[in-house]
C-alpha cells in the first residue's frame, strides 16, 4: 500500500518535472536543430525513456540537462536515418557539434535564452493571435495538445490541426528564432504580452479553466527575469498577480462576488505584497506604459481596506494616464465606471453617453449603464440595460449574475438598497 | 538565404490611391525607382514587374487532350495581382523589413509570400 502511494508519488514529481523542463527542453533543441517539430518528437521521446528510469534510480539532479542530451542524442538518431535528414544533419552539424555540452547547462545561461527567442518566434505578428497562443501554451507552456485544445473550448484534432499549421508557417516562411533587434523589440514585445494576458484572462472567465492563469503568470516570471530591463513585463506580471490575488474572494457558491462585495479577507496577501512591491519598482523607473498603469490601478484597489475606503481620484487620475496612451473603448468604459465612485451616477451615464456607439455590443457596458440608472432610481430603463447586458453576455457567470439582478428589479419593485455593478469588474 | 514573393494586391475600379497629378507621379517613379536601387545594391532584387490588368489574362488549361482558351482570369475576383517583386531575404522577419518599404513606397497593401522552390528544376 505505502509502496503504491509512493510511487504515485514519484509519478507525479516526474510529471510535474516533465512540465517544468518541456519549454527549456524544446527551446534548446529548437536552438539546435531549427527544427520545431524535430524539437518536439525528441523531447517527447526522452520523456519516455525518462520515465521508465527516472522512477526507478530516481529524478537526475538536473533533469532539464538530462532531458536535453538524450533529446539532442535521439534527434540525431533521426536524422541519421533518414534520406532527408542525413543532408539536414550536415547542414547543422557545424552547430550541434560547437554548441555547449547540454548536461552541463544548469538552467541559466542558454537555456534561458532559448526559451527567449522561442517565445518571440511563437508570437511573431506574422502569426494570428489564436496561433501564437496555441503555440506558446504548447511549446512553452508544456501544455499537452489536448489540454490546450480543452482551454479553447475547440476538439483536440481542431487545436492539433492549428499547431501544424502555425508551425508550417514558421517554418516555410521561415520566421526567425531569435529576440528582435532594439528598434523592433517595443512592438513585438507588445505581442508577447498581450498573448501571455489573453492566455491569463481565458482562464479568468472560466473558472475551469484556472491552469491558464497560472501558466501565464509562471510564463510572465519567466519573461521579467530575461528581460529585467522591460518596465512592461513587469508591469504585466504584476497586473497578473494582483488580479490574481483576489481570485478567491471572486466566487461564492459558484456565482461571481462583484469587487464592492468581496471578503477582503480572503486575498491572498502574499501576491499583493509581491504586486505592489513591482508597482513600486515601475514607479520609481518612470516610464510609465499600459500594462504598468493597470497594474498600478490594480495596486490601488488591493490597498484598499473597503470598497468604500478605495481611493477613487487615484484611479480615475491613472485611467486618464492610461486612455492618453491607449485610447480605446473599453478603456474609456472603465475610466466612466471609475467616475461614478467620485462624481456620482449622472457622469457615468453622460461619459457612457460617449462611447455607448462603440460598444453598443459589449455586456459590459450595458450592465454600466443599468447600474447607473439603477443608482438614479430608473428603475424601469436599469431593467431593459441589464436585459441587453443579459443577452450579451459571454460567459454563463455573468449570465447568471444578470439574471439575478434582472430578477430582483421585477420581483421587488420597493428595493430601495441599490447594488451597482463593481467599478472596475470583480 | 531564401526567396520571398512580395505582390501588390490592387482592388478593380479603386484609383484613390493611385498618383493624379504629374506631380504625384513624377515623385511616385523616384521613390520606386530608389527603393529597386537600394533592393538591387544589396542583393537583395531577383525580379519585378507591373502587370497589365485582368482583362488582358487568358486562362489555358487542358481538357481531354485538347488545349482550351480561356479569355479573362482564373477567378472572377475583385482583388487581382497588379504586380511583384521577387527578392532574396534571409528570413521572414528580413521580407517583412523589405514589404514595408515597398507599401511605404506605393502606398498600397501587398502580400509577401515565401517560395517553396524557386529556380530552374534540376534532375
Amino acid at each position: 500500500m505505502n509502496r503504491t502511494v509512493a510511487r504515485d508519488d514519484e509519478a507525479t514529481a516526474v510529471e510535474r518535472v516533465f512540465r517544468d523542463v518541456y519549454g527549456q527542453a524544446v527551446a534548446a533543441l529548437v536552438r539546435i536543430f531549427g527544427d520545431i517539430t524535430l524539437a518536439e518528437d525528441a523531447v517527447q521521446d526522452a520523456f519516455v525513456v525518462a520515465s521508465d528510469q527516472w522512477r526507478t534510480v530516481g529524478i537526475p539532479p538536473n533533469p532539464a540537462g538530462w532531458i536535453v542530451t538524450t533529446a539532442r542524442n535521439r534527434a540525431i538518431d533521426y536524422l541519421r536515418r533518414s534520406a532527408r535528414g542525413r543532408e539536414l544533419h550536415e547542414q547543422i552539424g557545424a552547430v550541434a557539434s560547437t554548441s555547449p555540452d547540454p548536461g552541463d547547462w544548469r538552467g541559466d545561461g542558454p537555456v534561458i535564452d532559448d526559451q527567449l527567442r522561442l517565445i518571440f518566434t511563437c508570437c511573431h505578428p506574422a502569426l494570428r493571435t489564436e496561433h501564437q497562443v496555441a503555440l506558446t501554451l504548447r511549446l512553452l507552456g508544456g501544455l499537452r495538445v489536448e489540454e490546450v485544445a480543452r482551454s479553447f473550448l475547440v476538439s483536440e484534432s481542431a487545436m492539433a490541426k492549428r499547431l501544424v499549421r502555425a508551425k508550417y508557417k514558421i517554418k516555410a516562411a521561415k520566421i526567425p528564432y531569435r529576440v528582435p533587434a532594439a528598434a523592433d523589440l517595443p512592438e513585438r514585445l507588445r505581442s508577447v504580452l498581450s498573448v501571455l494576458y489573453l492566455i491569463y484572462n481565458t482562464g479568468v472567465d472560466d473558472p475551469e479553466r484556472g491552469v491558464l492563469r497560472s501558466e501565464a503568470i509562471r510564463l510572465a516570471r519567466a519573461l521579467v527575469e530575461l528581460m529585467p530591463d522591460e518596465p512592461e513585463a513587469a508591469g504585466l506580471l504584476a497586473l497578473m498577480l494582483l488580479s490574481e490575488s483576489r481570485a478567491p474572494a471572486r466566487a461564492a457558491e459558484g456565482a461571481l462576488v462583484l469587487l464592492r462585495d468581496q471578503d477582503r479577507c480572503k486575498w491572498n496577501r502574499t501576491m499583493i505584497e509581491e504586486g505592489h512591491a513591482i508597482v513600486r519598482a515601475c514607479i520609481r523607473r518612470d516610464q510609465p506604459g499600459p500594462f504598468q498603469l493597470q497594474a498600478a490601478i490594480q495596486a490601488v484597489h488591493c490597498d484598499a481596506a473597503s470598497f468604500e475606503a478605495t481611493d477613487w481620484r487615484q484611479i480615475v487620475a491613472l485611467y486618464d494616464h492610461l486612455l492618453s496612451l491607449m485610447p480605446t473603448p473599453v478603456v474609456a468604459l472603465n475610466r466612466a465606471i471609475a467616475i461614478g465612485e467620485t462624481e456620482g451616477p449622472g457622469a457615468v451615464l453622460s461619459a457612457l453617453d460617449a462611447i455607448a456607439p462603440d460598444l453598443d455590443n459589449y455586456h459590459l457596458m450595458h450592465a454600466a449603464r443599468g447600474t447607473a440608472l439603477l443608482r438614479l432610481g430608473r428603475r424601469d430603463t436599469a431593467k431593459v440595460a441589464f436585459e441587453r447586458a443579459a443577452d450579451l453576455a459571454t460567459t454563463e457567470k455573468d449570465r447568471r449574475f444578470l439574471a439575478q439582478k434582472i430578477e430582483e428589479l421585477a420581483e421587488d419593485g420597493a428595493l430601495m438598497q441599490h447594488r451597482p455593478l463593481g467599478s472596475t469588474g470583480p | 538565404m531564401s526567396q520571398y514573393l512580395l505582390s501588390v494586391h490592387a482592388v478593380e475600379g479603386e484609383v484613390q490611391r493611385a498618383p493624379t497629378t504629374p506631380e504625384e507621379m513624377q515623385a511616385f517613379m523616384e521613390r520606386v525607382a530608389a527603393l529597386e536601387a537600394e533592393m538591387e545594391a544589396s542583393g537583395t532584387f531577383v525580379f519585378g514587374g507591373q502587370l497589365h490588368g485582368p482583362d488582358a489574362a487568358t486562362v489555358v488549361s487542358m481538357s481531354d487532350g485538347d488545349l482550351i482558351m480561356t479569355d479573362g482570369p482564373f477567378a472572377e475576383a475583385k482583388e487581382h495581382i497588379a504586380g511583384f517583386y521577387i527578392i532574396n531575404a534571409d528570413d521572414l522577419d528580413a521580407a517583412l523589413a523589405w514589404a514595408g518599404k515597398v507599401v511605404d513606397a506605393i502606398n498600397h497593401p501587398i502580400e509577401v509570400r515565401p517560395f517553396a522552390a524557386s529556380g530552374r528544376v534540376r534532375v
